[in-house]
């Protein structure tokens, strides 16, 4: 018998540890310009490609170059720029809302506004995200008031969810933001049901599937993609890669064998991998899967490669697992950074404009925040009311809860 | 006038931290949003941000000082107002009016729930030594247990990891596994220094998938081994419900005995606070309805140490329902090298004669308390321990209902087919005749848990319903 040797387990690692000098030599980055734009009825097995390349449109100058160009104007830039800026100095405020205990729980962006930002662009009125707790931006690019996102994350008697909600899982069937689970994927299959529903019953809207890189590990995910590639349901399926689920970095996930992106060559399903933090890039590859979903061509499965430069959340202390300097070590940088480079090379900016701005903005983000206080936070203020605790259980309130209900005499 | 700075809170459940590290000294500038210290906790070490600016003027608890409760000052600021350090930042506070409230009034209501945490460790503590003592007496209706000699102060989280270390050293086909136990040593620092002890073999950090990894580890069991399957929450073990119940519970039998599932699953269950519907379930009733499957839940740490090492042992599957609220709370445990508790005896921690109060997890500390102000108003309160779910000690509750005559079930799971339910049957059929009123549960609303305090706090049980629900057994 031939001799055997002993079997050993592959655990794998991150490049470096706190304390180690960041290091991103496992992300291949090419030059912005260099990959080509396919037709949107490509079938899937010709741009296999595209999942191992990155998609980039903003160049170091600052400049927009290749095919993915989606020749923006200036004014549709500032939107953009608008947006990140105004969903930077939220999650800002609230980090701090937090800090000061008026609200138990806060789930930053920053370093990832461009995606659900871009993103939002492609969208029409109808169509439907089933966002994770990272997608923010998806509201704020569309002018959502913050004073209503801030009364959920205070849990105030303005609360539209009526206190029941973990702060950050918003839901505002009116924005086409799907009520957000606090349980990873679930709704990753459930977009796919929404699109599948859409096209059975001969509509026109599409919708949007968000999960996070660590969360494709989920049956949910696979699930989806499997309902995907059968019916062709008008669903953009994306996965953020931000590199780290809360502790574990990306290889945990399977992103050392295969990216993401790859996921759905094993489904047929056409998939692109995109710079997260290219305003332009974000746009013109969701506008891409967008109009592939419009025309009835079925799925499309994006991977965002971006940076959580930020915690997980406020009980996450990143310092723990991953080098300090990491974020800044970030080889695709800021993305607000990059837009704003960008309106400045298109001659319509300039750095006293963009200082104007931001303070603006932030004025505008602390007056939101002044009034929501107003309506209560966590610990201070009016509260939601206790009778509406029972209801909405059921449909209508059945007996047993009502006598429950005047138990409690709320 | 100065502004003080004080102890934040970096989640719902923390009562006091370490200030590790002060970054800025007395005569710095400070600016908001500039980090100014470090604290850790034993979930995690956080960075302070200012939320006012001014000149930091006094540094009133040193770097290193361990135990600093939330919201006690730790420092003064020179911020030229008299701004609270809880409103927002100055300079762009001068634009709006003041805030009326006074500081003390706001930081009172925030380190609320902070302190409803101790007093419970307090009274359970109290509680439990007179238990113990009592039970020695020979008051109790059951025989005392073992007398495991010395005992040390330990958390509930010091517990479960020393319970799980031990297993491991002795036993090297045991191994841990779940989402973030081995670097992160846990999301509630469970499993801390089993990483370094132990290696990446045998403490693993799984991709995010509860029914991947435990049908892994299911796997794994059948084939030899002893996992220990940690989940973030048992909300997420709902995910992983067909492998452990179509498949760790049922294969021995199915196999004709060929294939054993000895495995725990593990991880904090019910509700913390402040994490709402999808993360505040208790799983009890579900588990415990499945032949196949034994359930505990450790109230205190020797109940945690010696449950969990029982469980490990167990040829069976056995499911370890925790509390995230307990892991911090400290209780008396025996240093015996050789501690264990058997799977399906329940303990009573507080004898009494007018009324039987039983509880699990969490609860017991509810029940200890409502027995403590019940006897200022003369009521007796027999409080048992379930420890174990399934198997259930119904001879202790018997043998306690046929001195008491009076039945009360204490849980934060729902009211319908809940361990409440079940505690009462086997009553009726074992001790009817002794019974001198109908039982009474008290367990929580009928509703998914909300997310705001004030509705959290209603949606629970509460003392004042416990002893309301005592008096009504015994017609006071």
């Amino acid at each position: 018998m031939a001799e055997r040797i002993p079997l050993s387990l592959h655990v794998p690692e991150p490049a470096v540890r706190p304390g180690g000098r960041p290091d991103f030599q496992y992300l291949s980055i090419p030059q912005a310009g260099a990959v080509r734009r396919p037709p949107v009825d490509v079938p899937a097995h010709e741009i296999h490609d595209l999942a191992y390349s990155i998609i980039r449109v903003l160049n170091r100058e600052g400049e927009a170059v290749g095919p993915w160009d989606p020749g923006l104007d200036a004014e549709a830039v500032k939107a953009g720029l608008r947006a990140m800026l105004k969903t930077r100095a939220f999650d800002a405020r609230m980090m701090m809302a937090q800090r000061q205990g008026k609200t138990s729980f806060y789930m930053p962006s920053t370093g990832e506004e461009a995606v659900a930002c871009g993103f939002q662009t492609a969208l029409e009125k109808g169509d439907m995200n089933f966002p994770t707790y990272r997608q923010q931006g998806l509201l704020i690019a569309q002018d959502w008031p913050l004073v209503d996102m801030m009364c959920q994350v205070f849990s105030n008697e303005r609360d539209r969810l009526m206190g029941r909600q973990l702060p950050v899982l918003y839901s505002a069937k009116e924005a086409g933001f799907f009520s957000v689970s606090g349980n990873l994927t679930t709704q990753f299959v459930q977009a796919v049901g929404w699109a599948m529903a859409s096209a059975i019953s001969g509509d026109t809207r599409i919708a949007a599937a968000w999960v996070g890189e660590g969360s494709t590990a989920e049956s949910d995910f696979h699930a989806a993609l499997v309902f995907a590639s059968v019916y062709r349901p008008p669903v953009i399926l994306n996965v953020v890669n931000n590199q780290w689920a809360i502790s574990a970095f990306q290889g945990i996930a399977g992103g050392e064998s295969a990216t993401f992106a790859a996921r759905a060559h094993g489904y047929g399903i056409p998939s692109l991998r995109v710079d997260g933090n290219d305003f332009l890039a974000v746009h013109a590859a969701s506008s891409w899967a967008a109009e592939r979903a419009r025309r009835n061509l079925g799925a499309t499965l994006i991977e965002w490669v971006t940076y959580r430069a930020g915690a997980h959340s406020t009980s996450d202390d990143p310092s723990r697992y991953r080098p300090k300097e990491e974020s800044d070590a970030w080889p695709l940088g800021d993305p607000i950074e990059r837009l704003k480079n960008h309106l400045i090379a298109l001659g319509a900016w300039s750095e006293e404009r963009h200082t104007q701005l931001r303070a603006e903005i932030e004025d505008e983000v602390l007056a939101a925040a002044r009034e929501a206080e107003g309506y209560g936070t966590l610990h201070d203020g009016p509260k939601p009311s206790s009778a509406a605790m029972f209801e909405g259980v059921y449909k209508e309130m059945p007996r047993h809860l009502r006598e429950q209900r005047q138990e409690l005499g709320v | 006038m100065g502004v003080q700075i004080l102890m934040p809170a970096l989640s719902p459940t923390m009562t006091e931290g370490k200030l590790s590290r002060w970054l800025k000294k007395e005569g710095d500038e400070v600016k908001s949003g500039d980090v100014i210290a470090e604290i850790e906790t034993d979930k995690a070490t956080m960075e302070v941000e200012a939320v006012d600016e001014g000149k930091l003027t006094k540094i009133l608890v040193p770097e290193g000082t361990e135990g600093v409760s939330v919201n006690s000052p730790i420092a003064e600021l020179d911020g030229g107002g008299d701004t609270p350090s809880q409103g927002a930042a100055p300079g762009q506070d001068t634009a709006a009016p003041q805030q009326p409230a006074p500081p003390a009034a706001a930081s009172h209501k925030v380190g609320e729930v902070a302190k409803q945490a101790e007093d419970h460790a307090a009274v359970a503590e109290r509680g439990a030594q007179r238990g113990e003592g009592a039970a020695k007496a020979g008051e109790a209706a059951a025989a005392p247990e073992k007398d495991w000699g010395p005992t040390k102060p330990i958390t509930v989280r010091e517990a479960l990891r020393d319970a799980m270390a031990l297993e491991m050293r002795r036993d090297k086909d045991v191994f841990l596994m779940g989402e973030e136990v081995a670097q992160y040593q846990g999301a509630y620092k469970i499993s801390q220094g089993l990483l370094d002890e132990f290696g990446p073999r045998r403490v693993i950090d799984t991709p995010i998938t509860e029914h991947g990894f435990t049908g892994m580890a299911v796997g794994a069991a059948m084939t030899g081994l002893r996992p220990i399957v940690e989940y973030m929450t048992f909300n997420f073990s709902m995910q992983a419900i067909d492998q452990i119940i179509n498949s760790a519970a049922k294969t021995l039998y199915m196999s004709g005995g060929q294939l054993g599932c000895p495995i725990v699953f593990r991880g904090p269950n019910g509700a913390a606070a402040r994490v709402a519907a999808q993360h505040s379930q208790c799983y009890a009733s579900w588990y415990a309805h499945v032949p196949g499957l034994k359930v505990v839940a450790p109230w205190s740490s020797a109940d945690a140490k010696g449950l969990l090492r029982a469980a490990i042992r167990d040829p069976n599957p056995v499911i370890v329902l925790e509390n995230e609220i307990l892991y911090g709370h400290t209780f008396e445990c025996p240093t015996a090298d050789d501690f264990i508790l058997p799977i399906g005896k329940a303990k009573i921690e507080r004898p009494g004669k007018d009324v039987t109060i039983v509880a699990y997890s969490i609860a017991v500390t509810w029940a200890m308390q409502a027995a403590e102000a019940l006897a200022k108003e003369g009521i007796e309160a027999e409080v048992i321990n379930l420890r174990s779910i399934r198997p259930l000690d119904s001879e202790t509750i018997a043998a306690s209902v046929k001195k008491t005559n009076r039945l009360v079930t204490v849980e934060e799971g729902w009211p319908y087919a809940n361990i409440g339910t079940e505690v009462a049957m086997q009553v009726i059929e074992a001790a009817f005749d002794w019974l001198d009123a109908p039982p009474v549960r008290v367990c929580g609303k009928d509703v998914p848990m909300p997310y705001a305090a004030n509705l959290e706090k209603l949606a629970l049980p509460t003392q004042p319903e416990i002893i309301e629900a005592v008096k009504r057994v015994t017609y006071k």
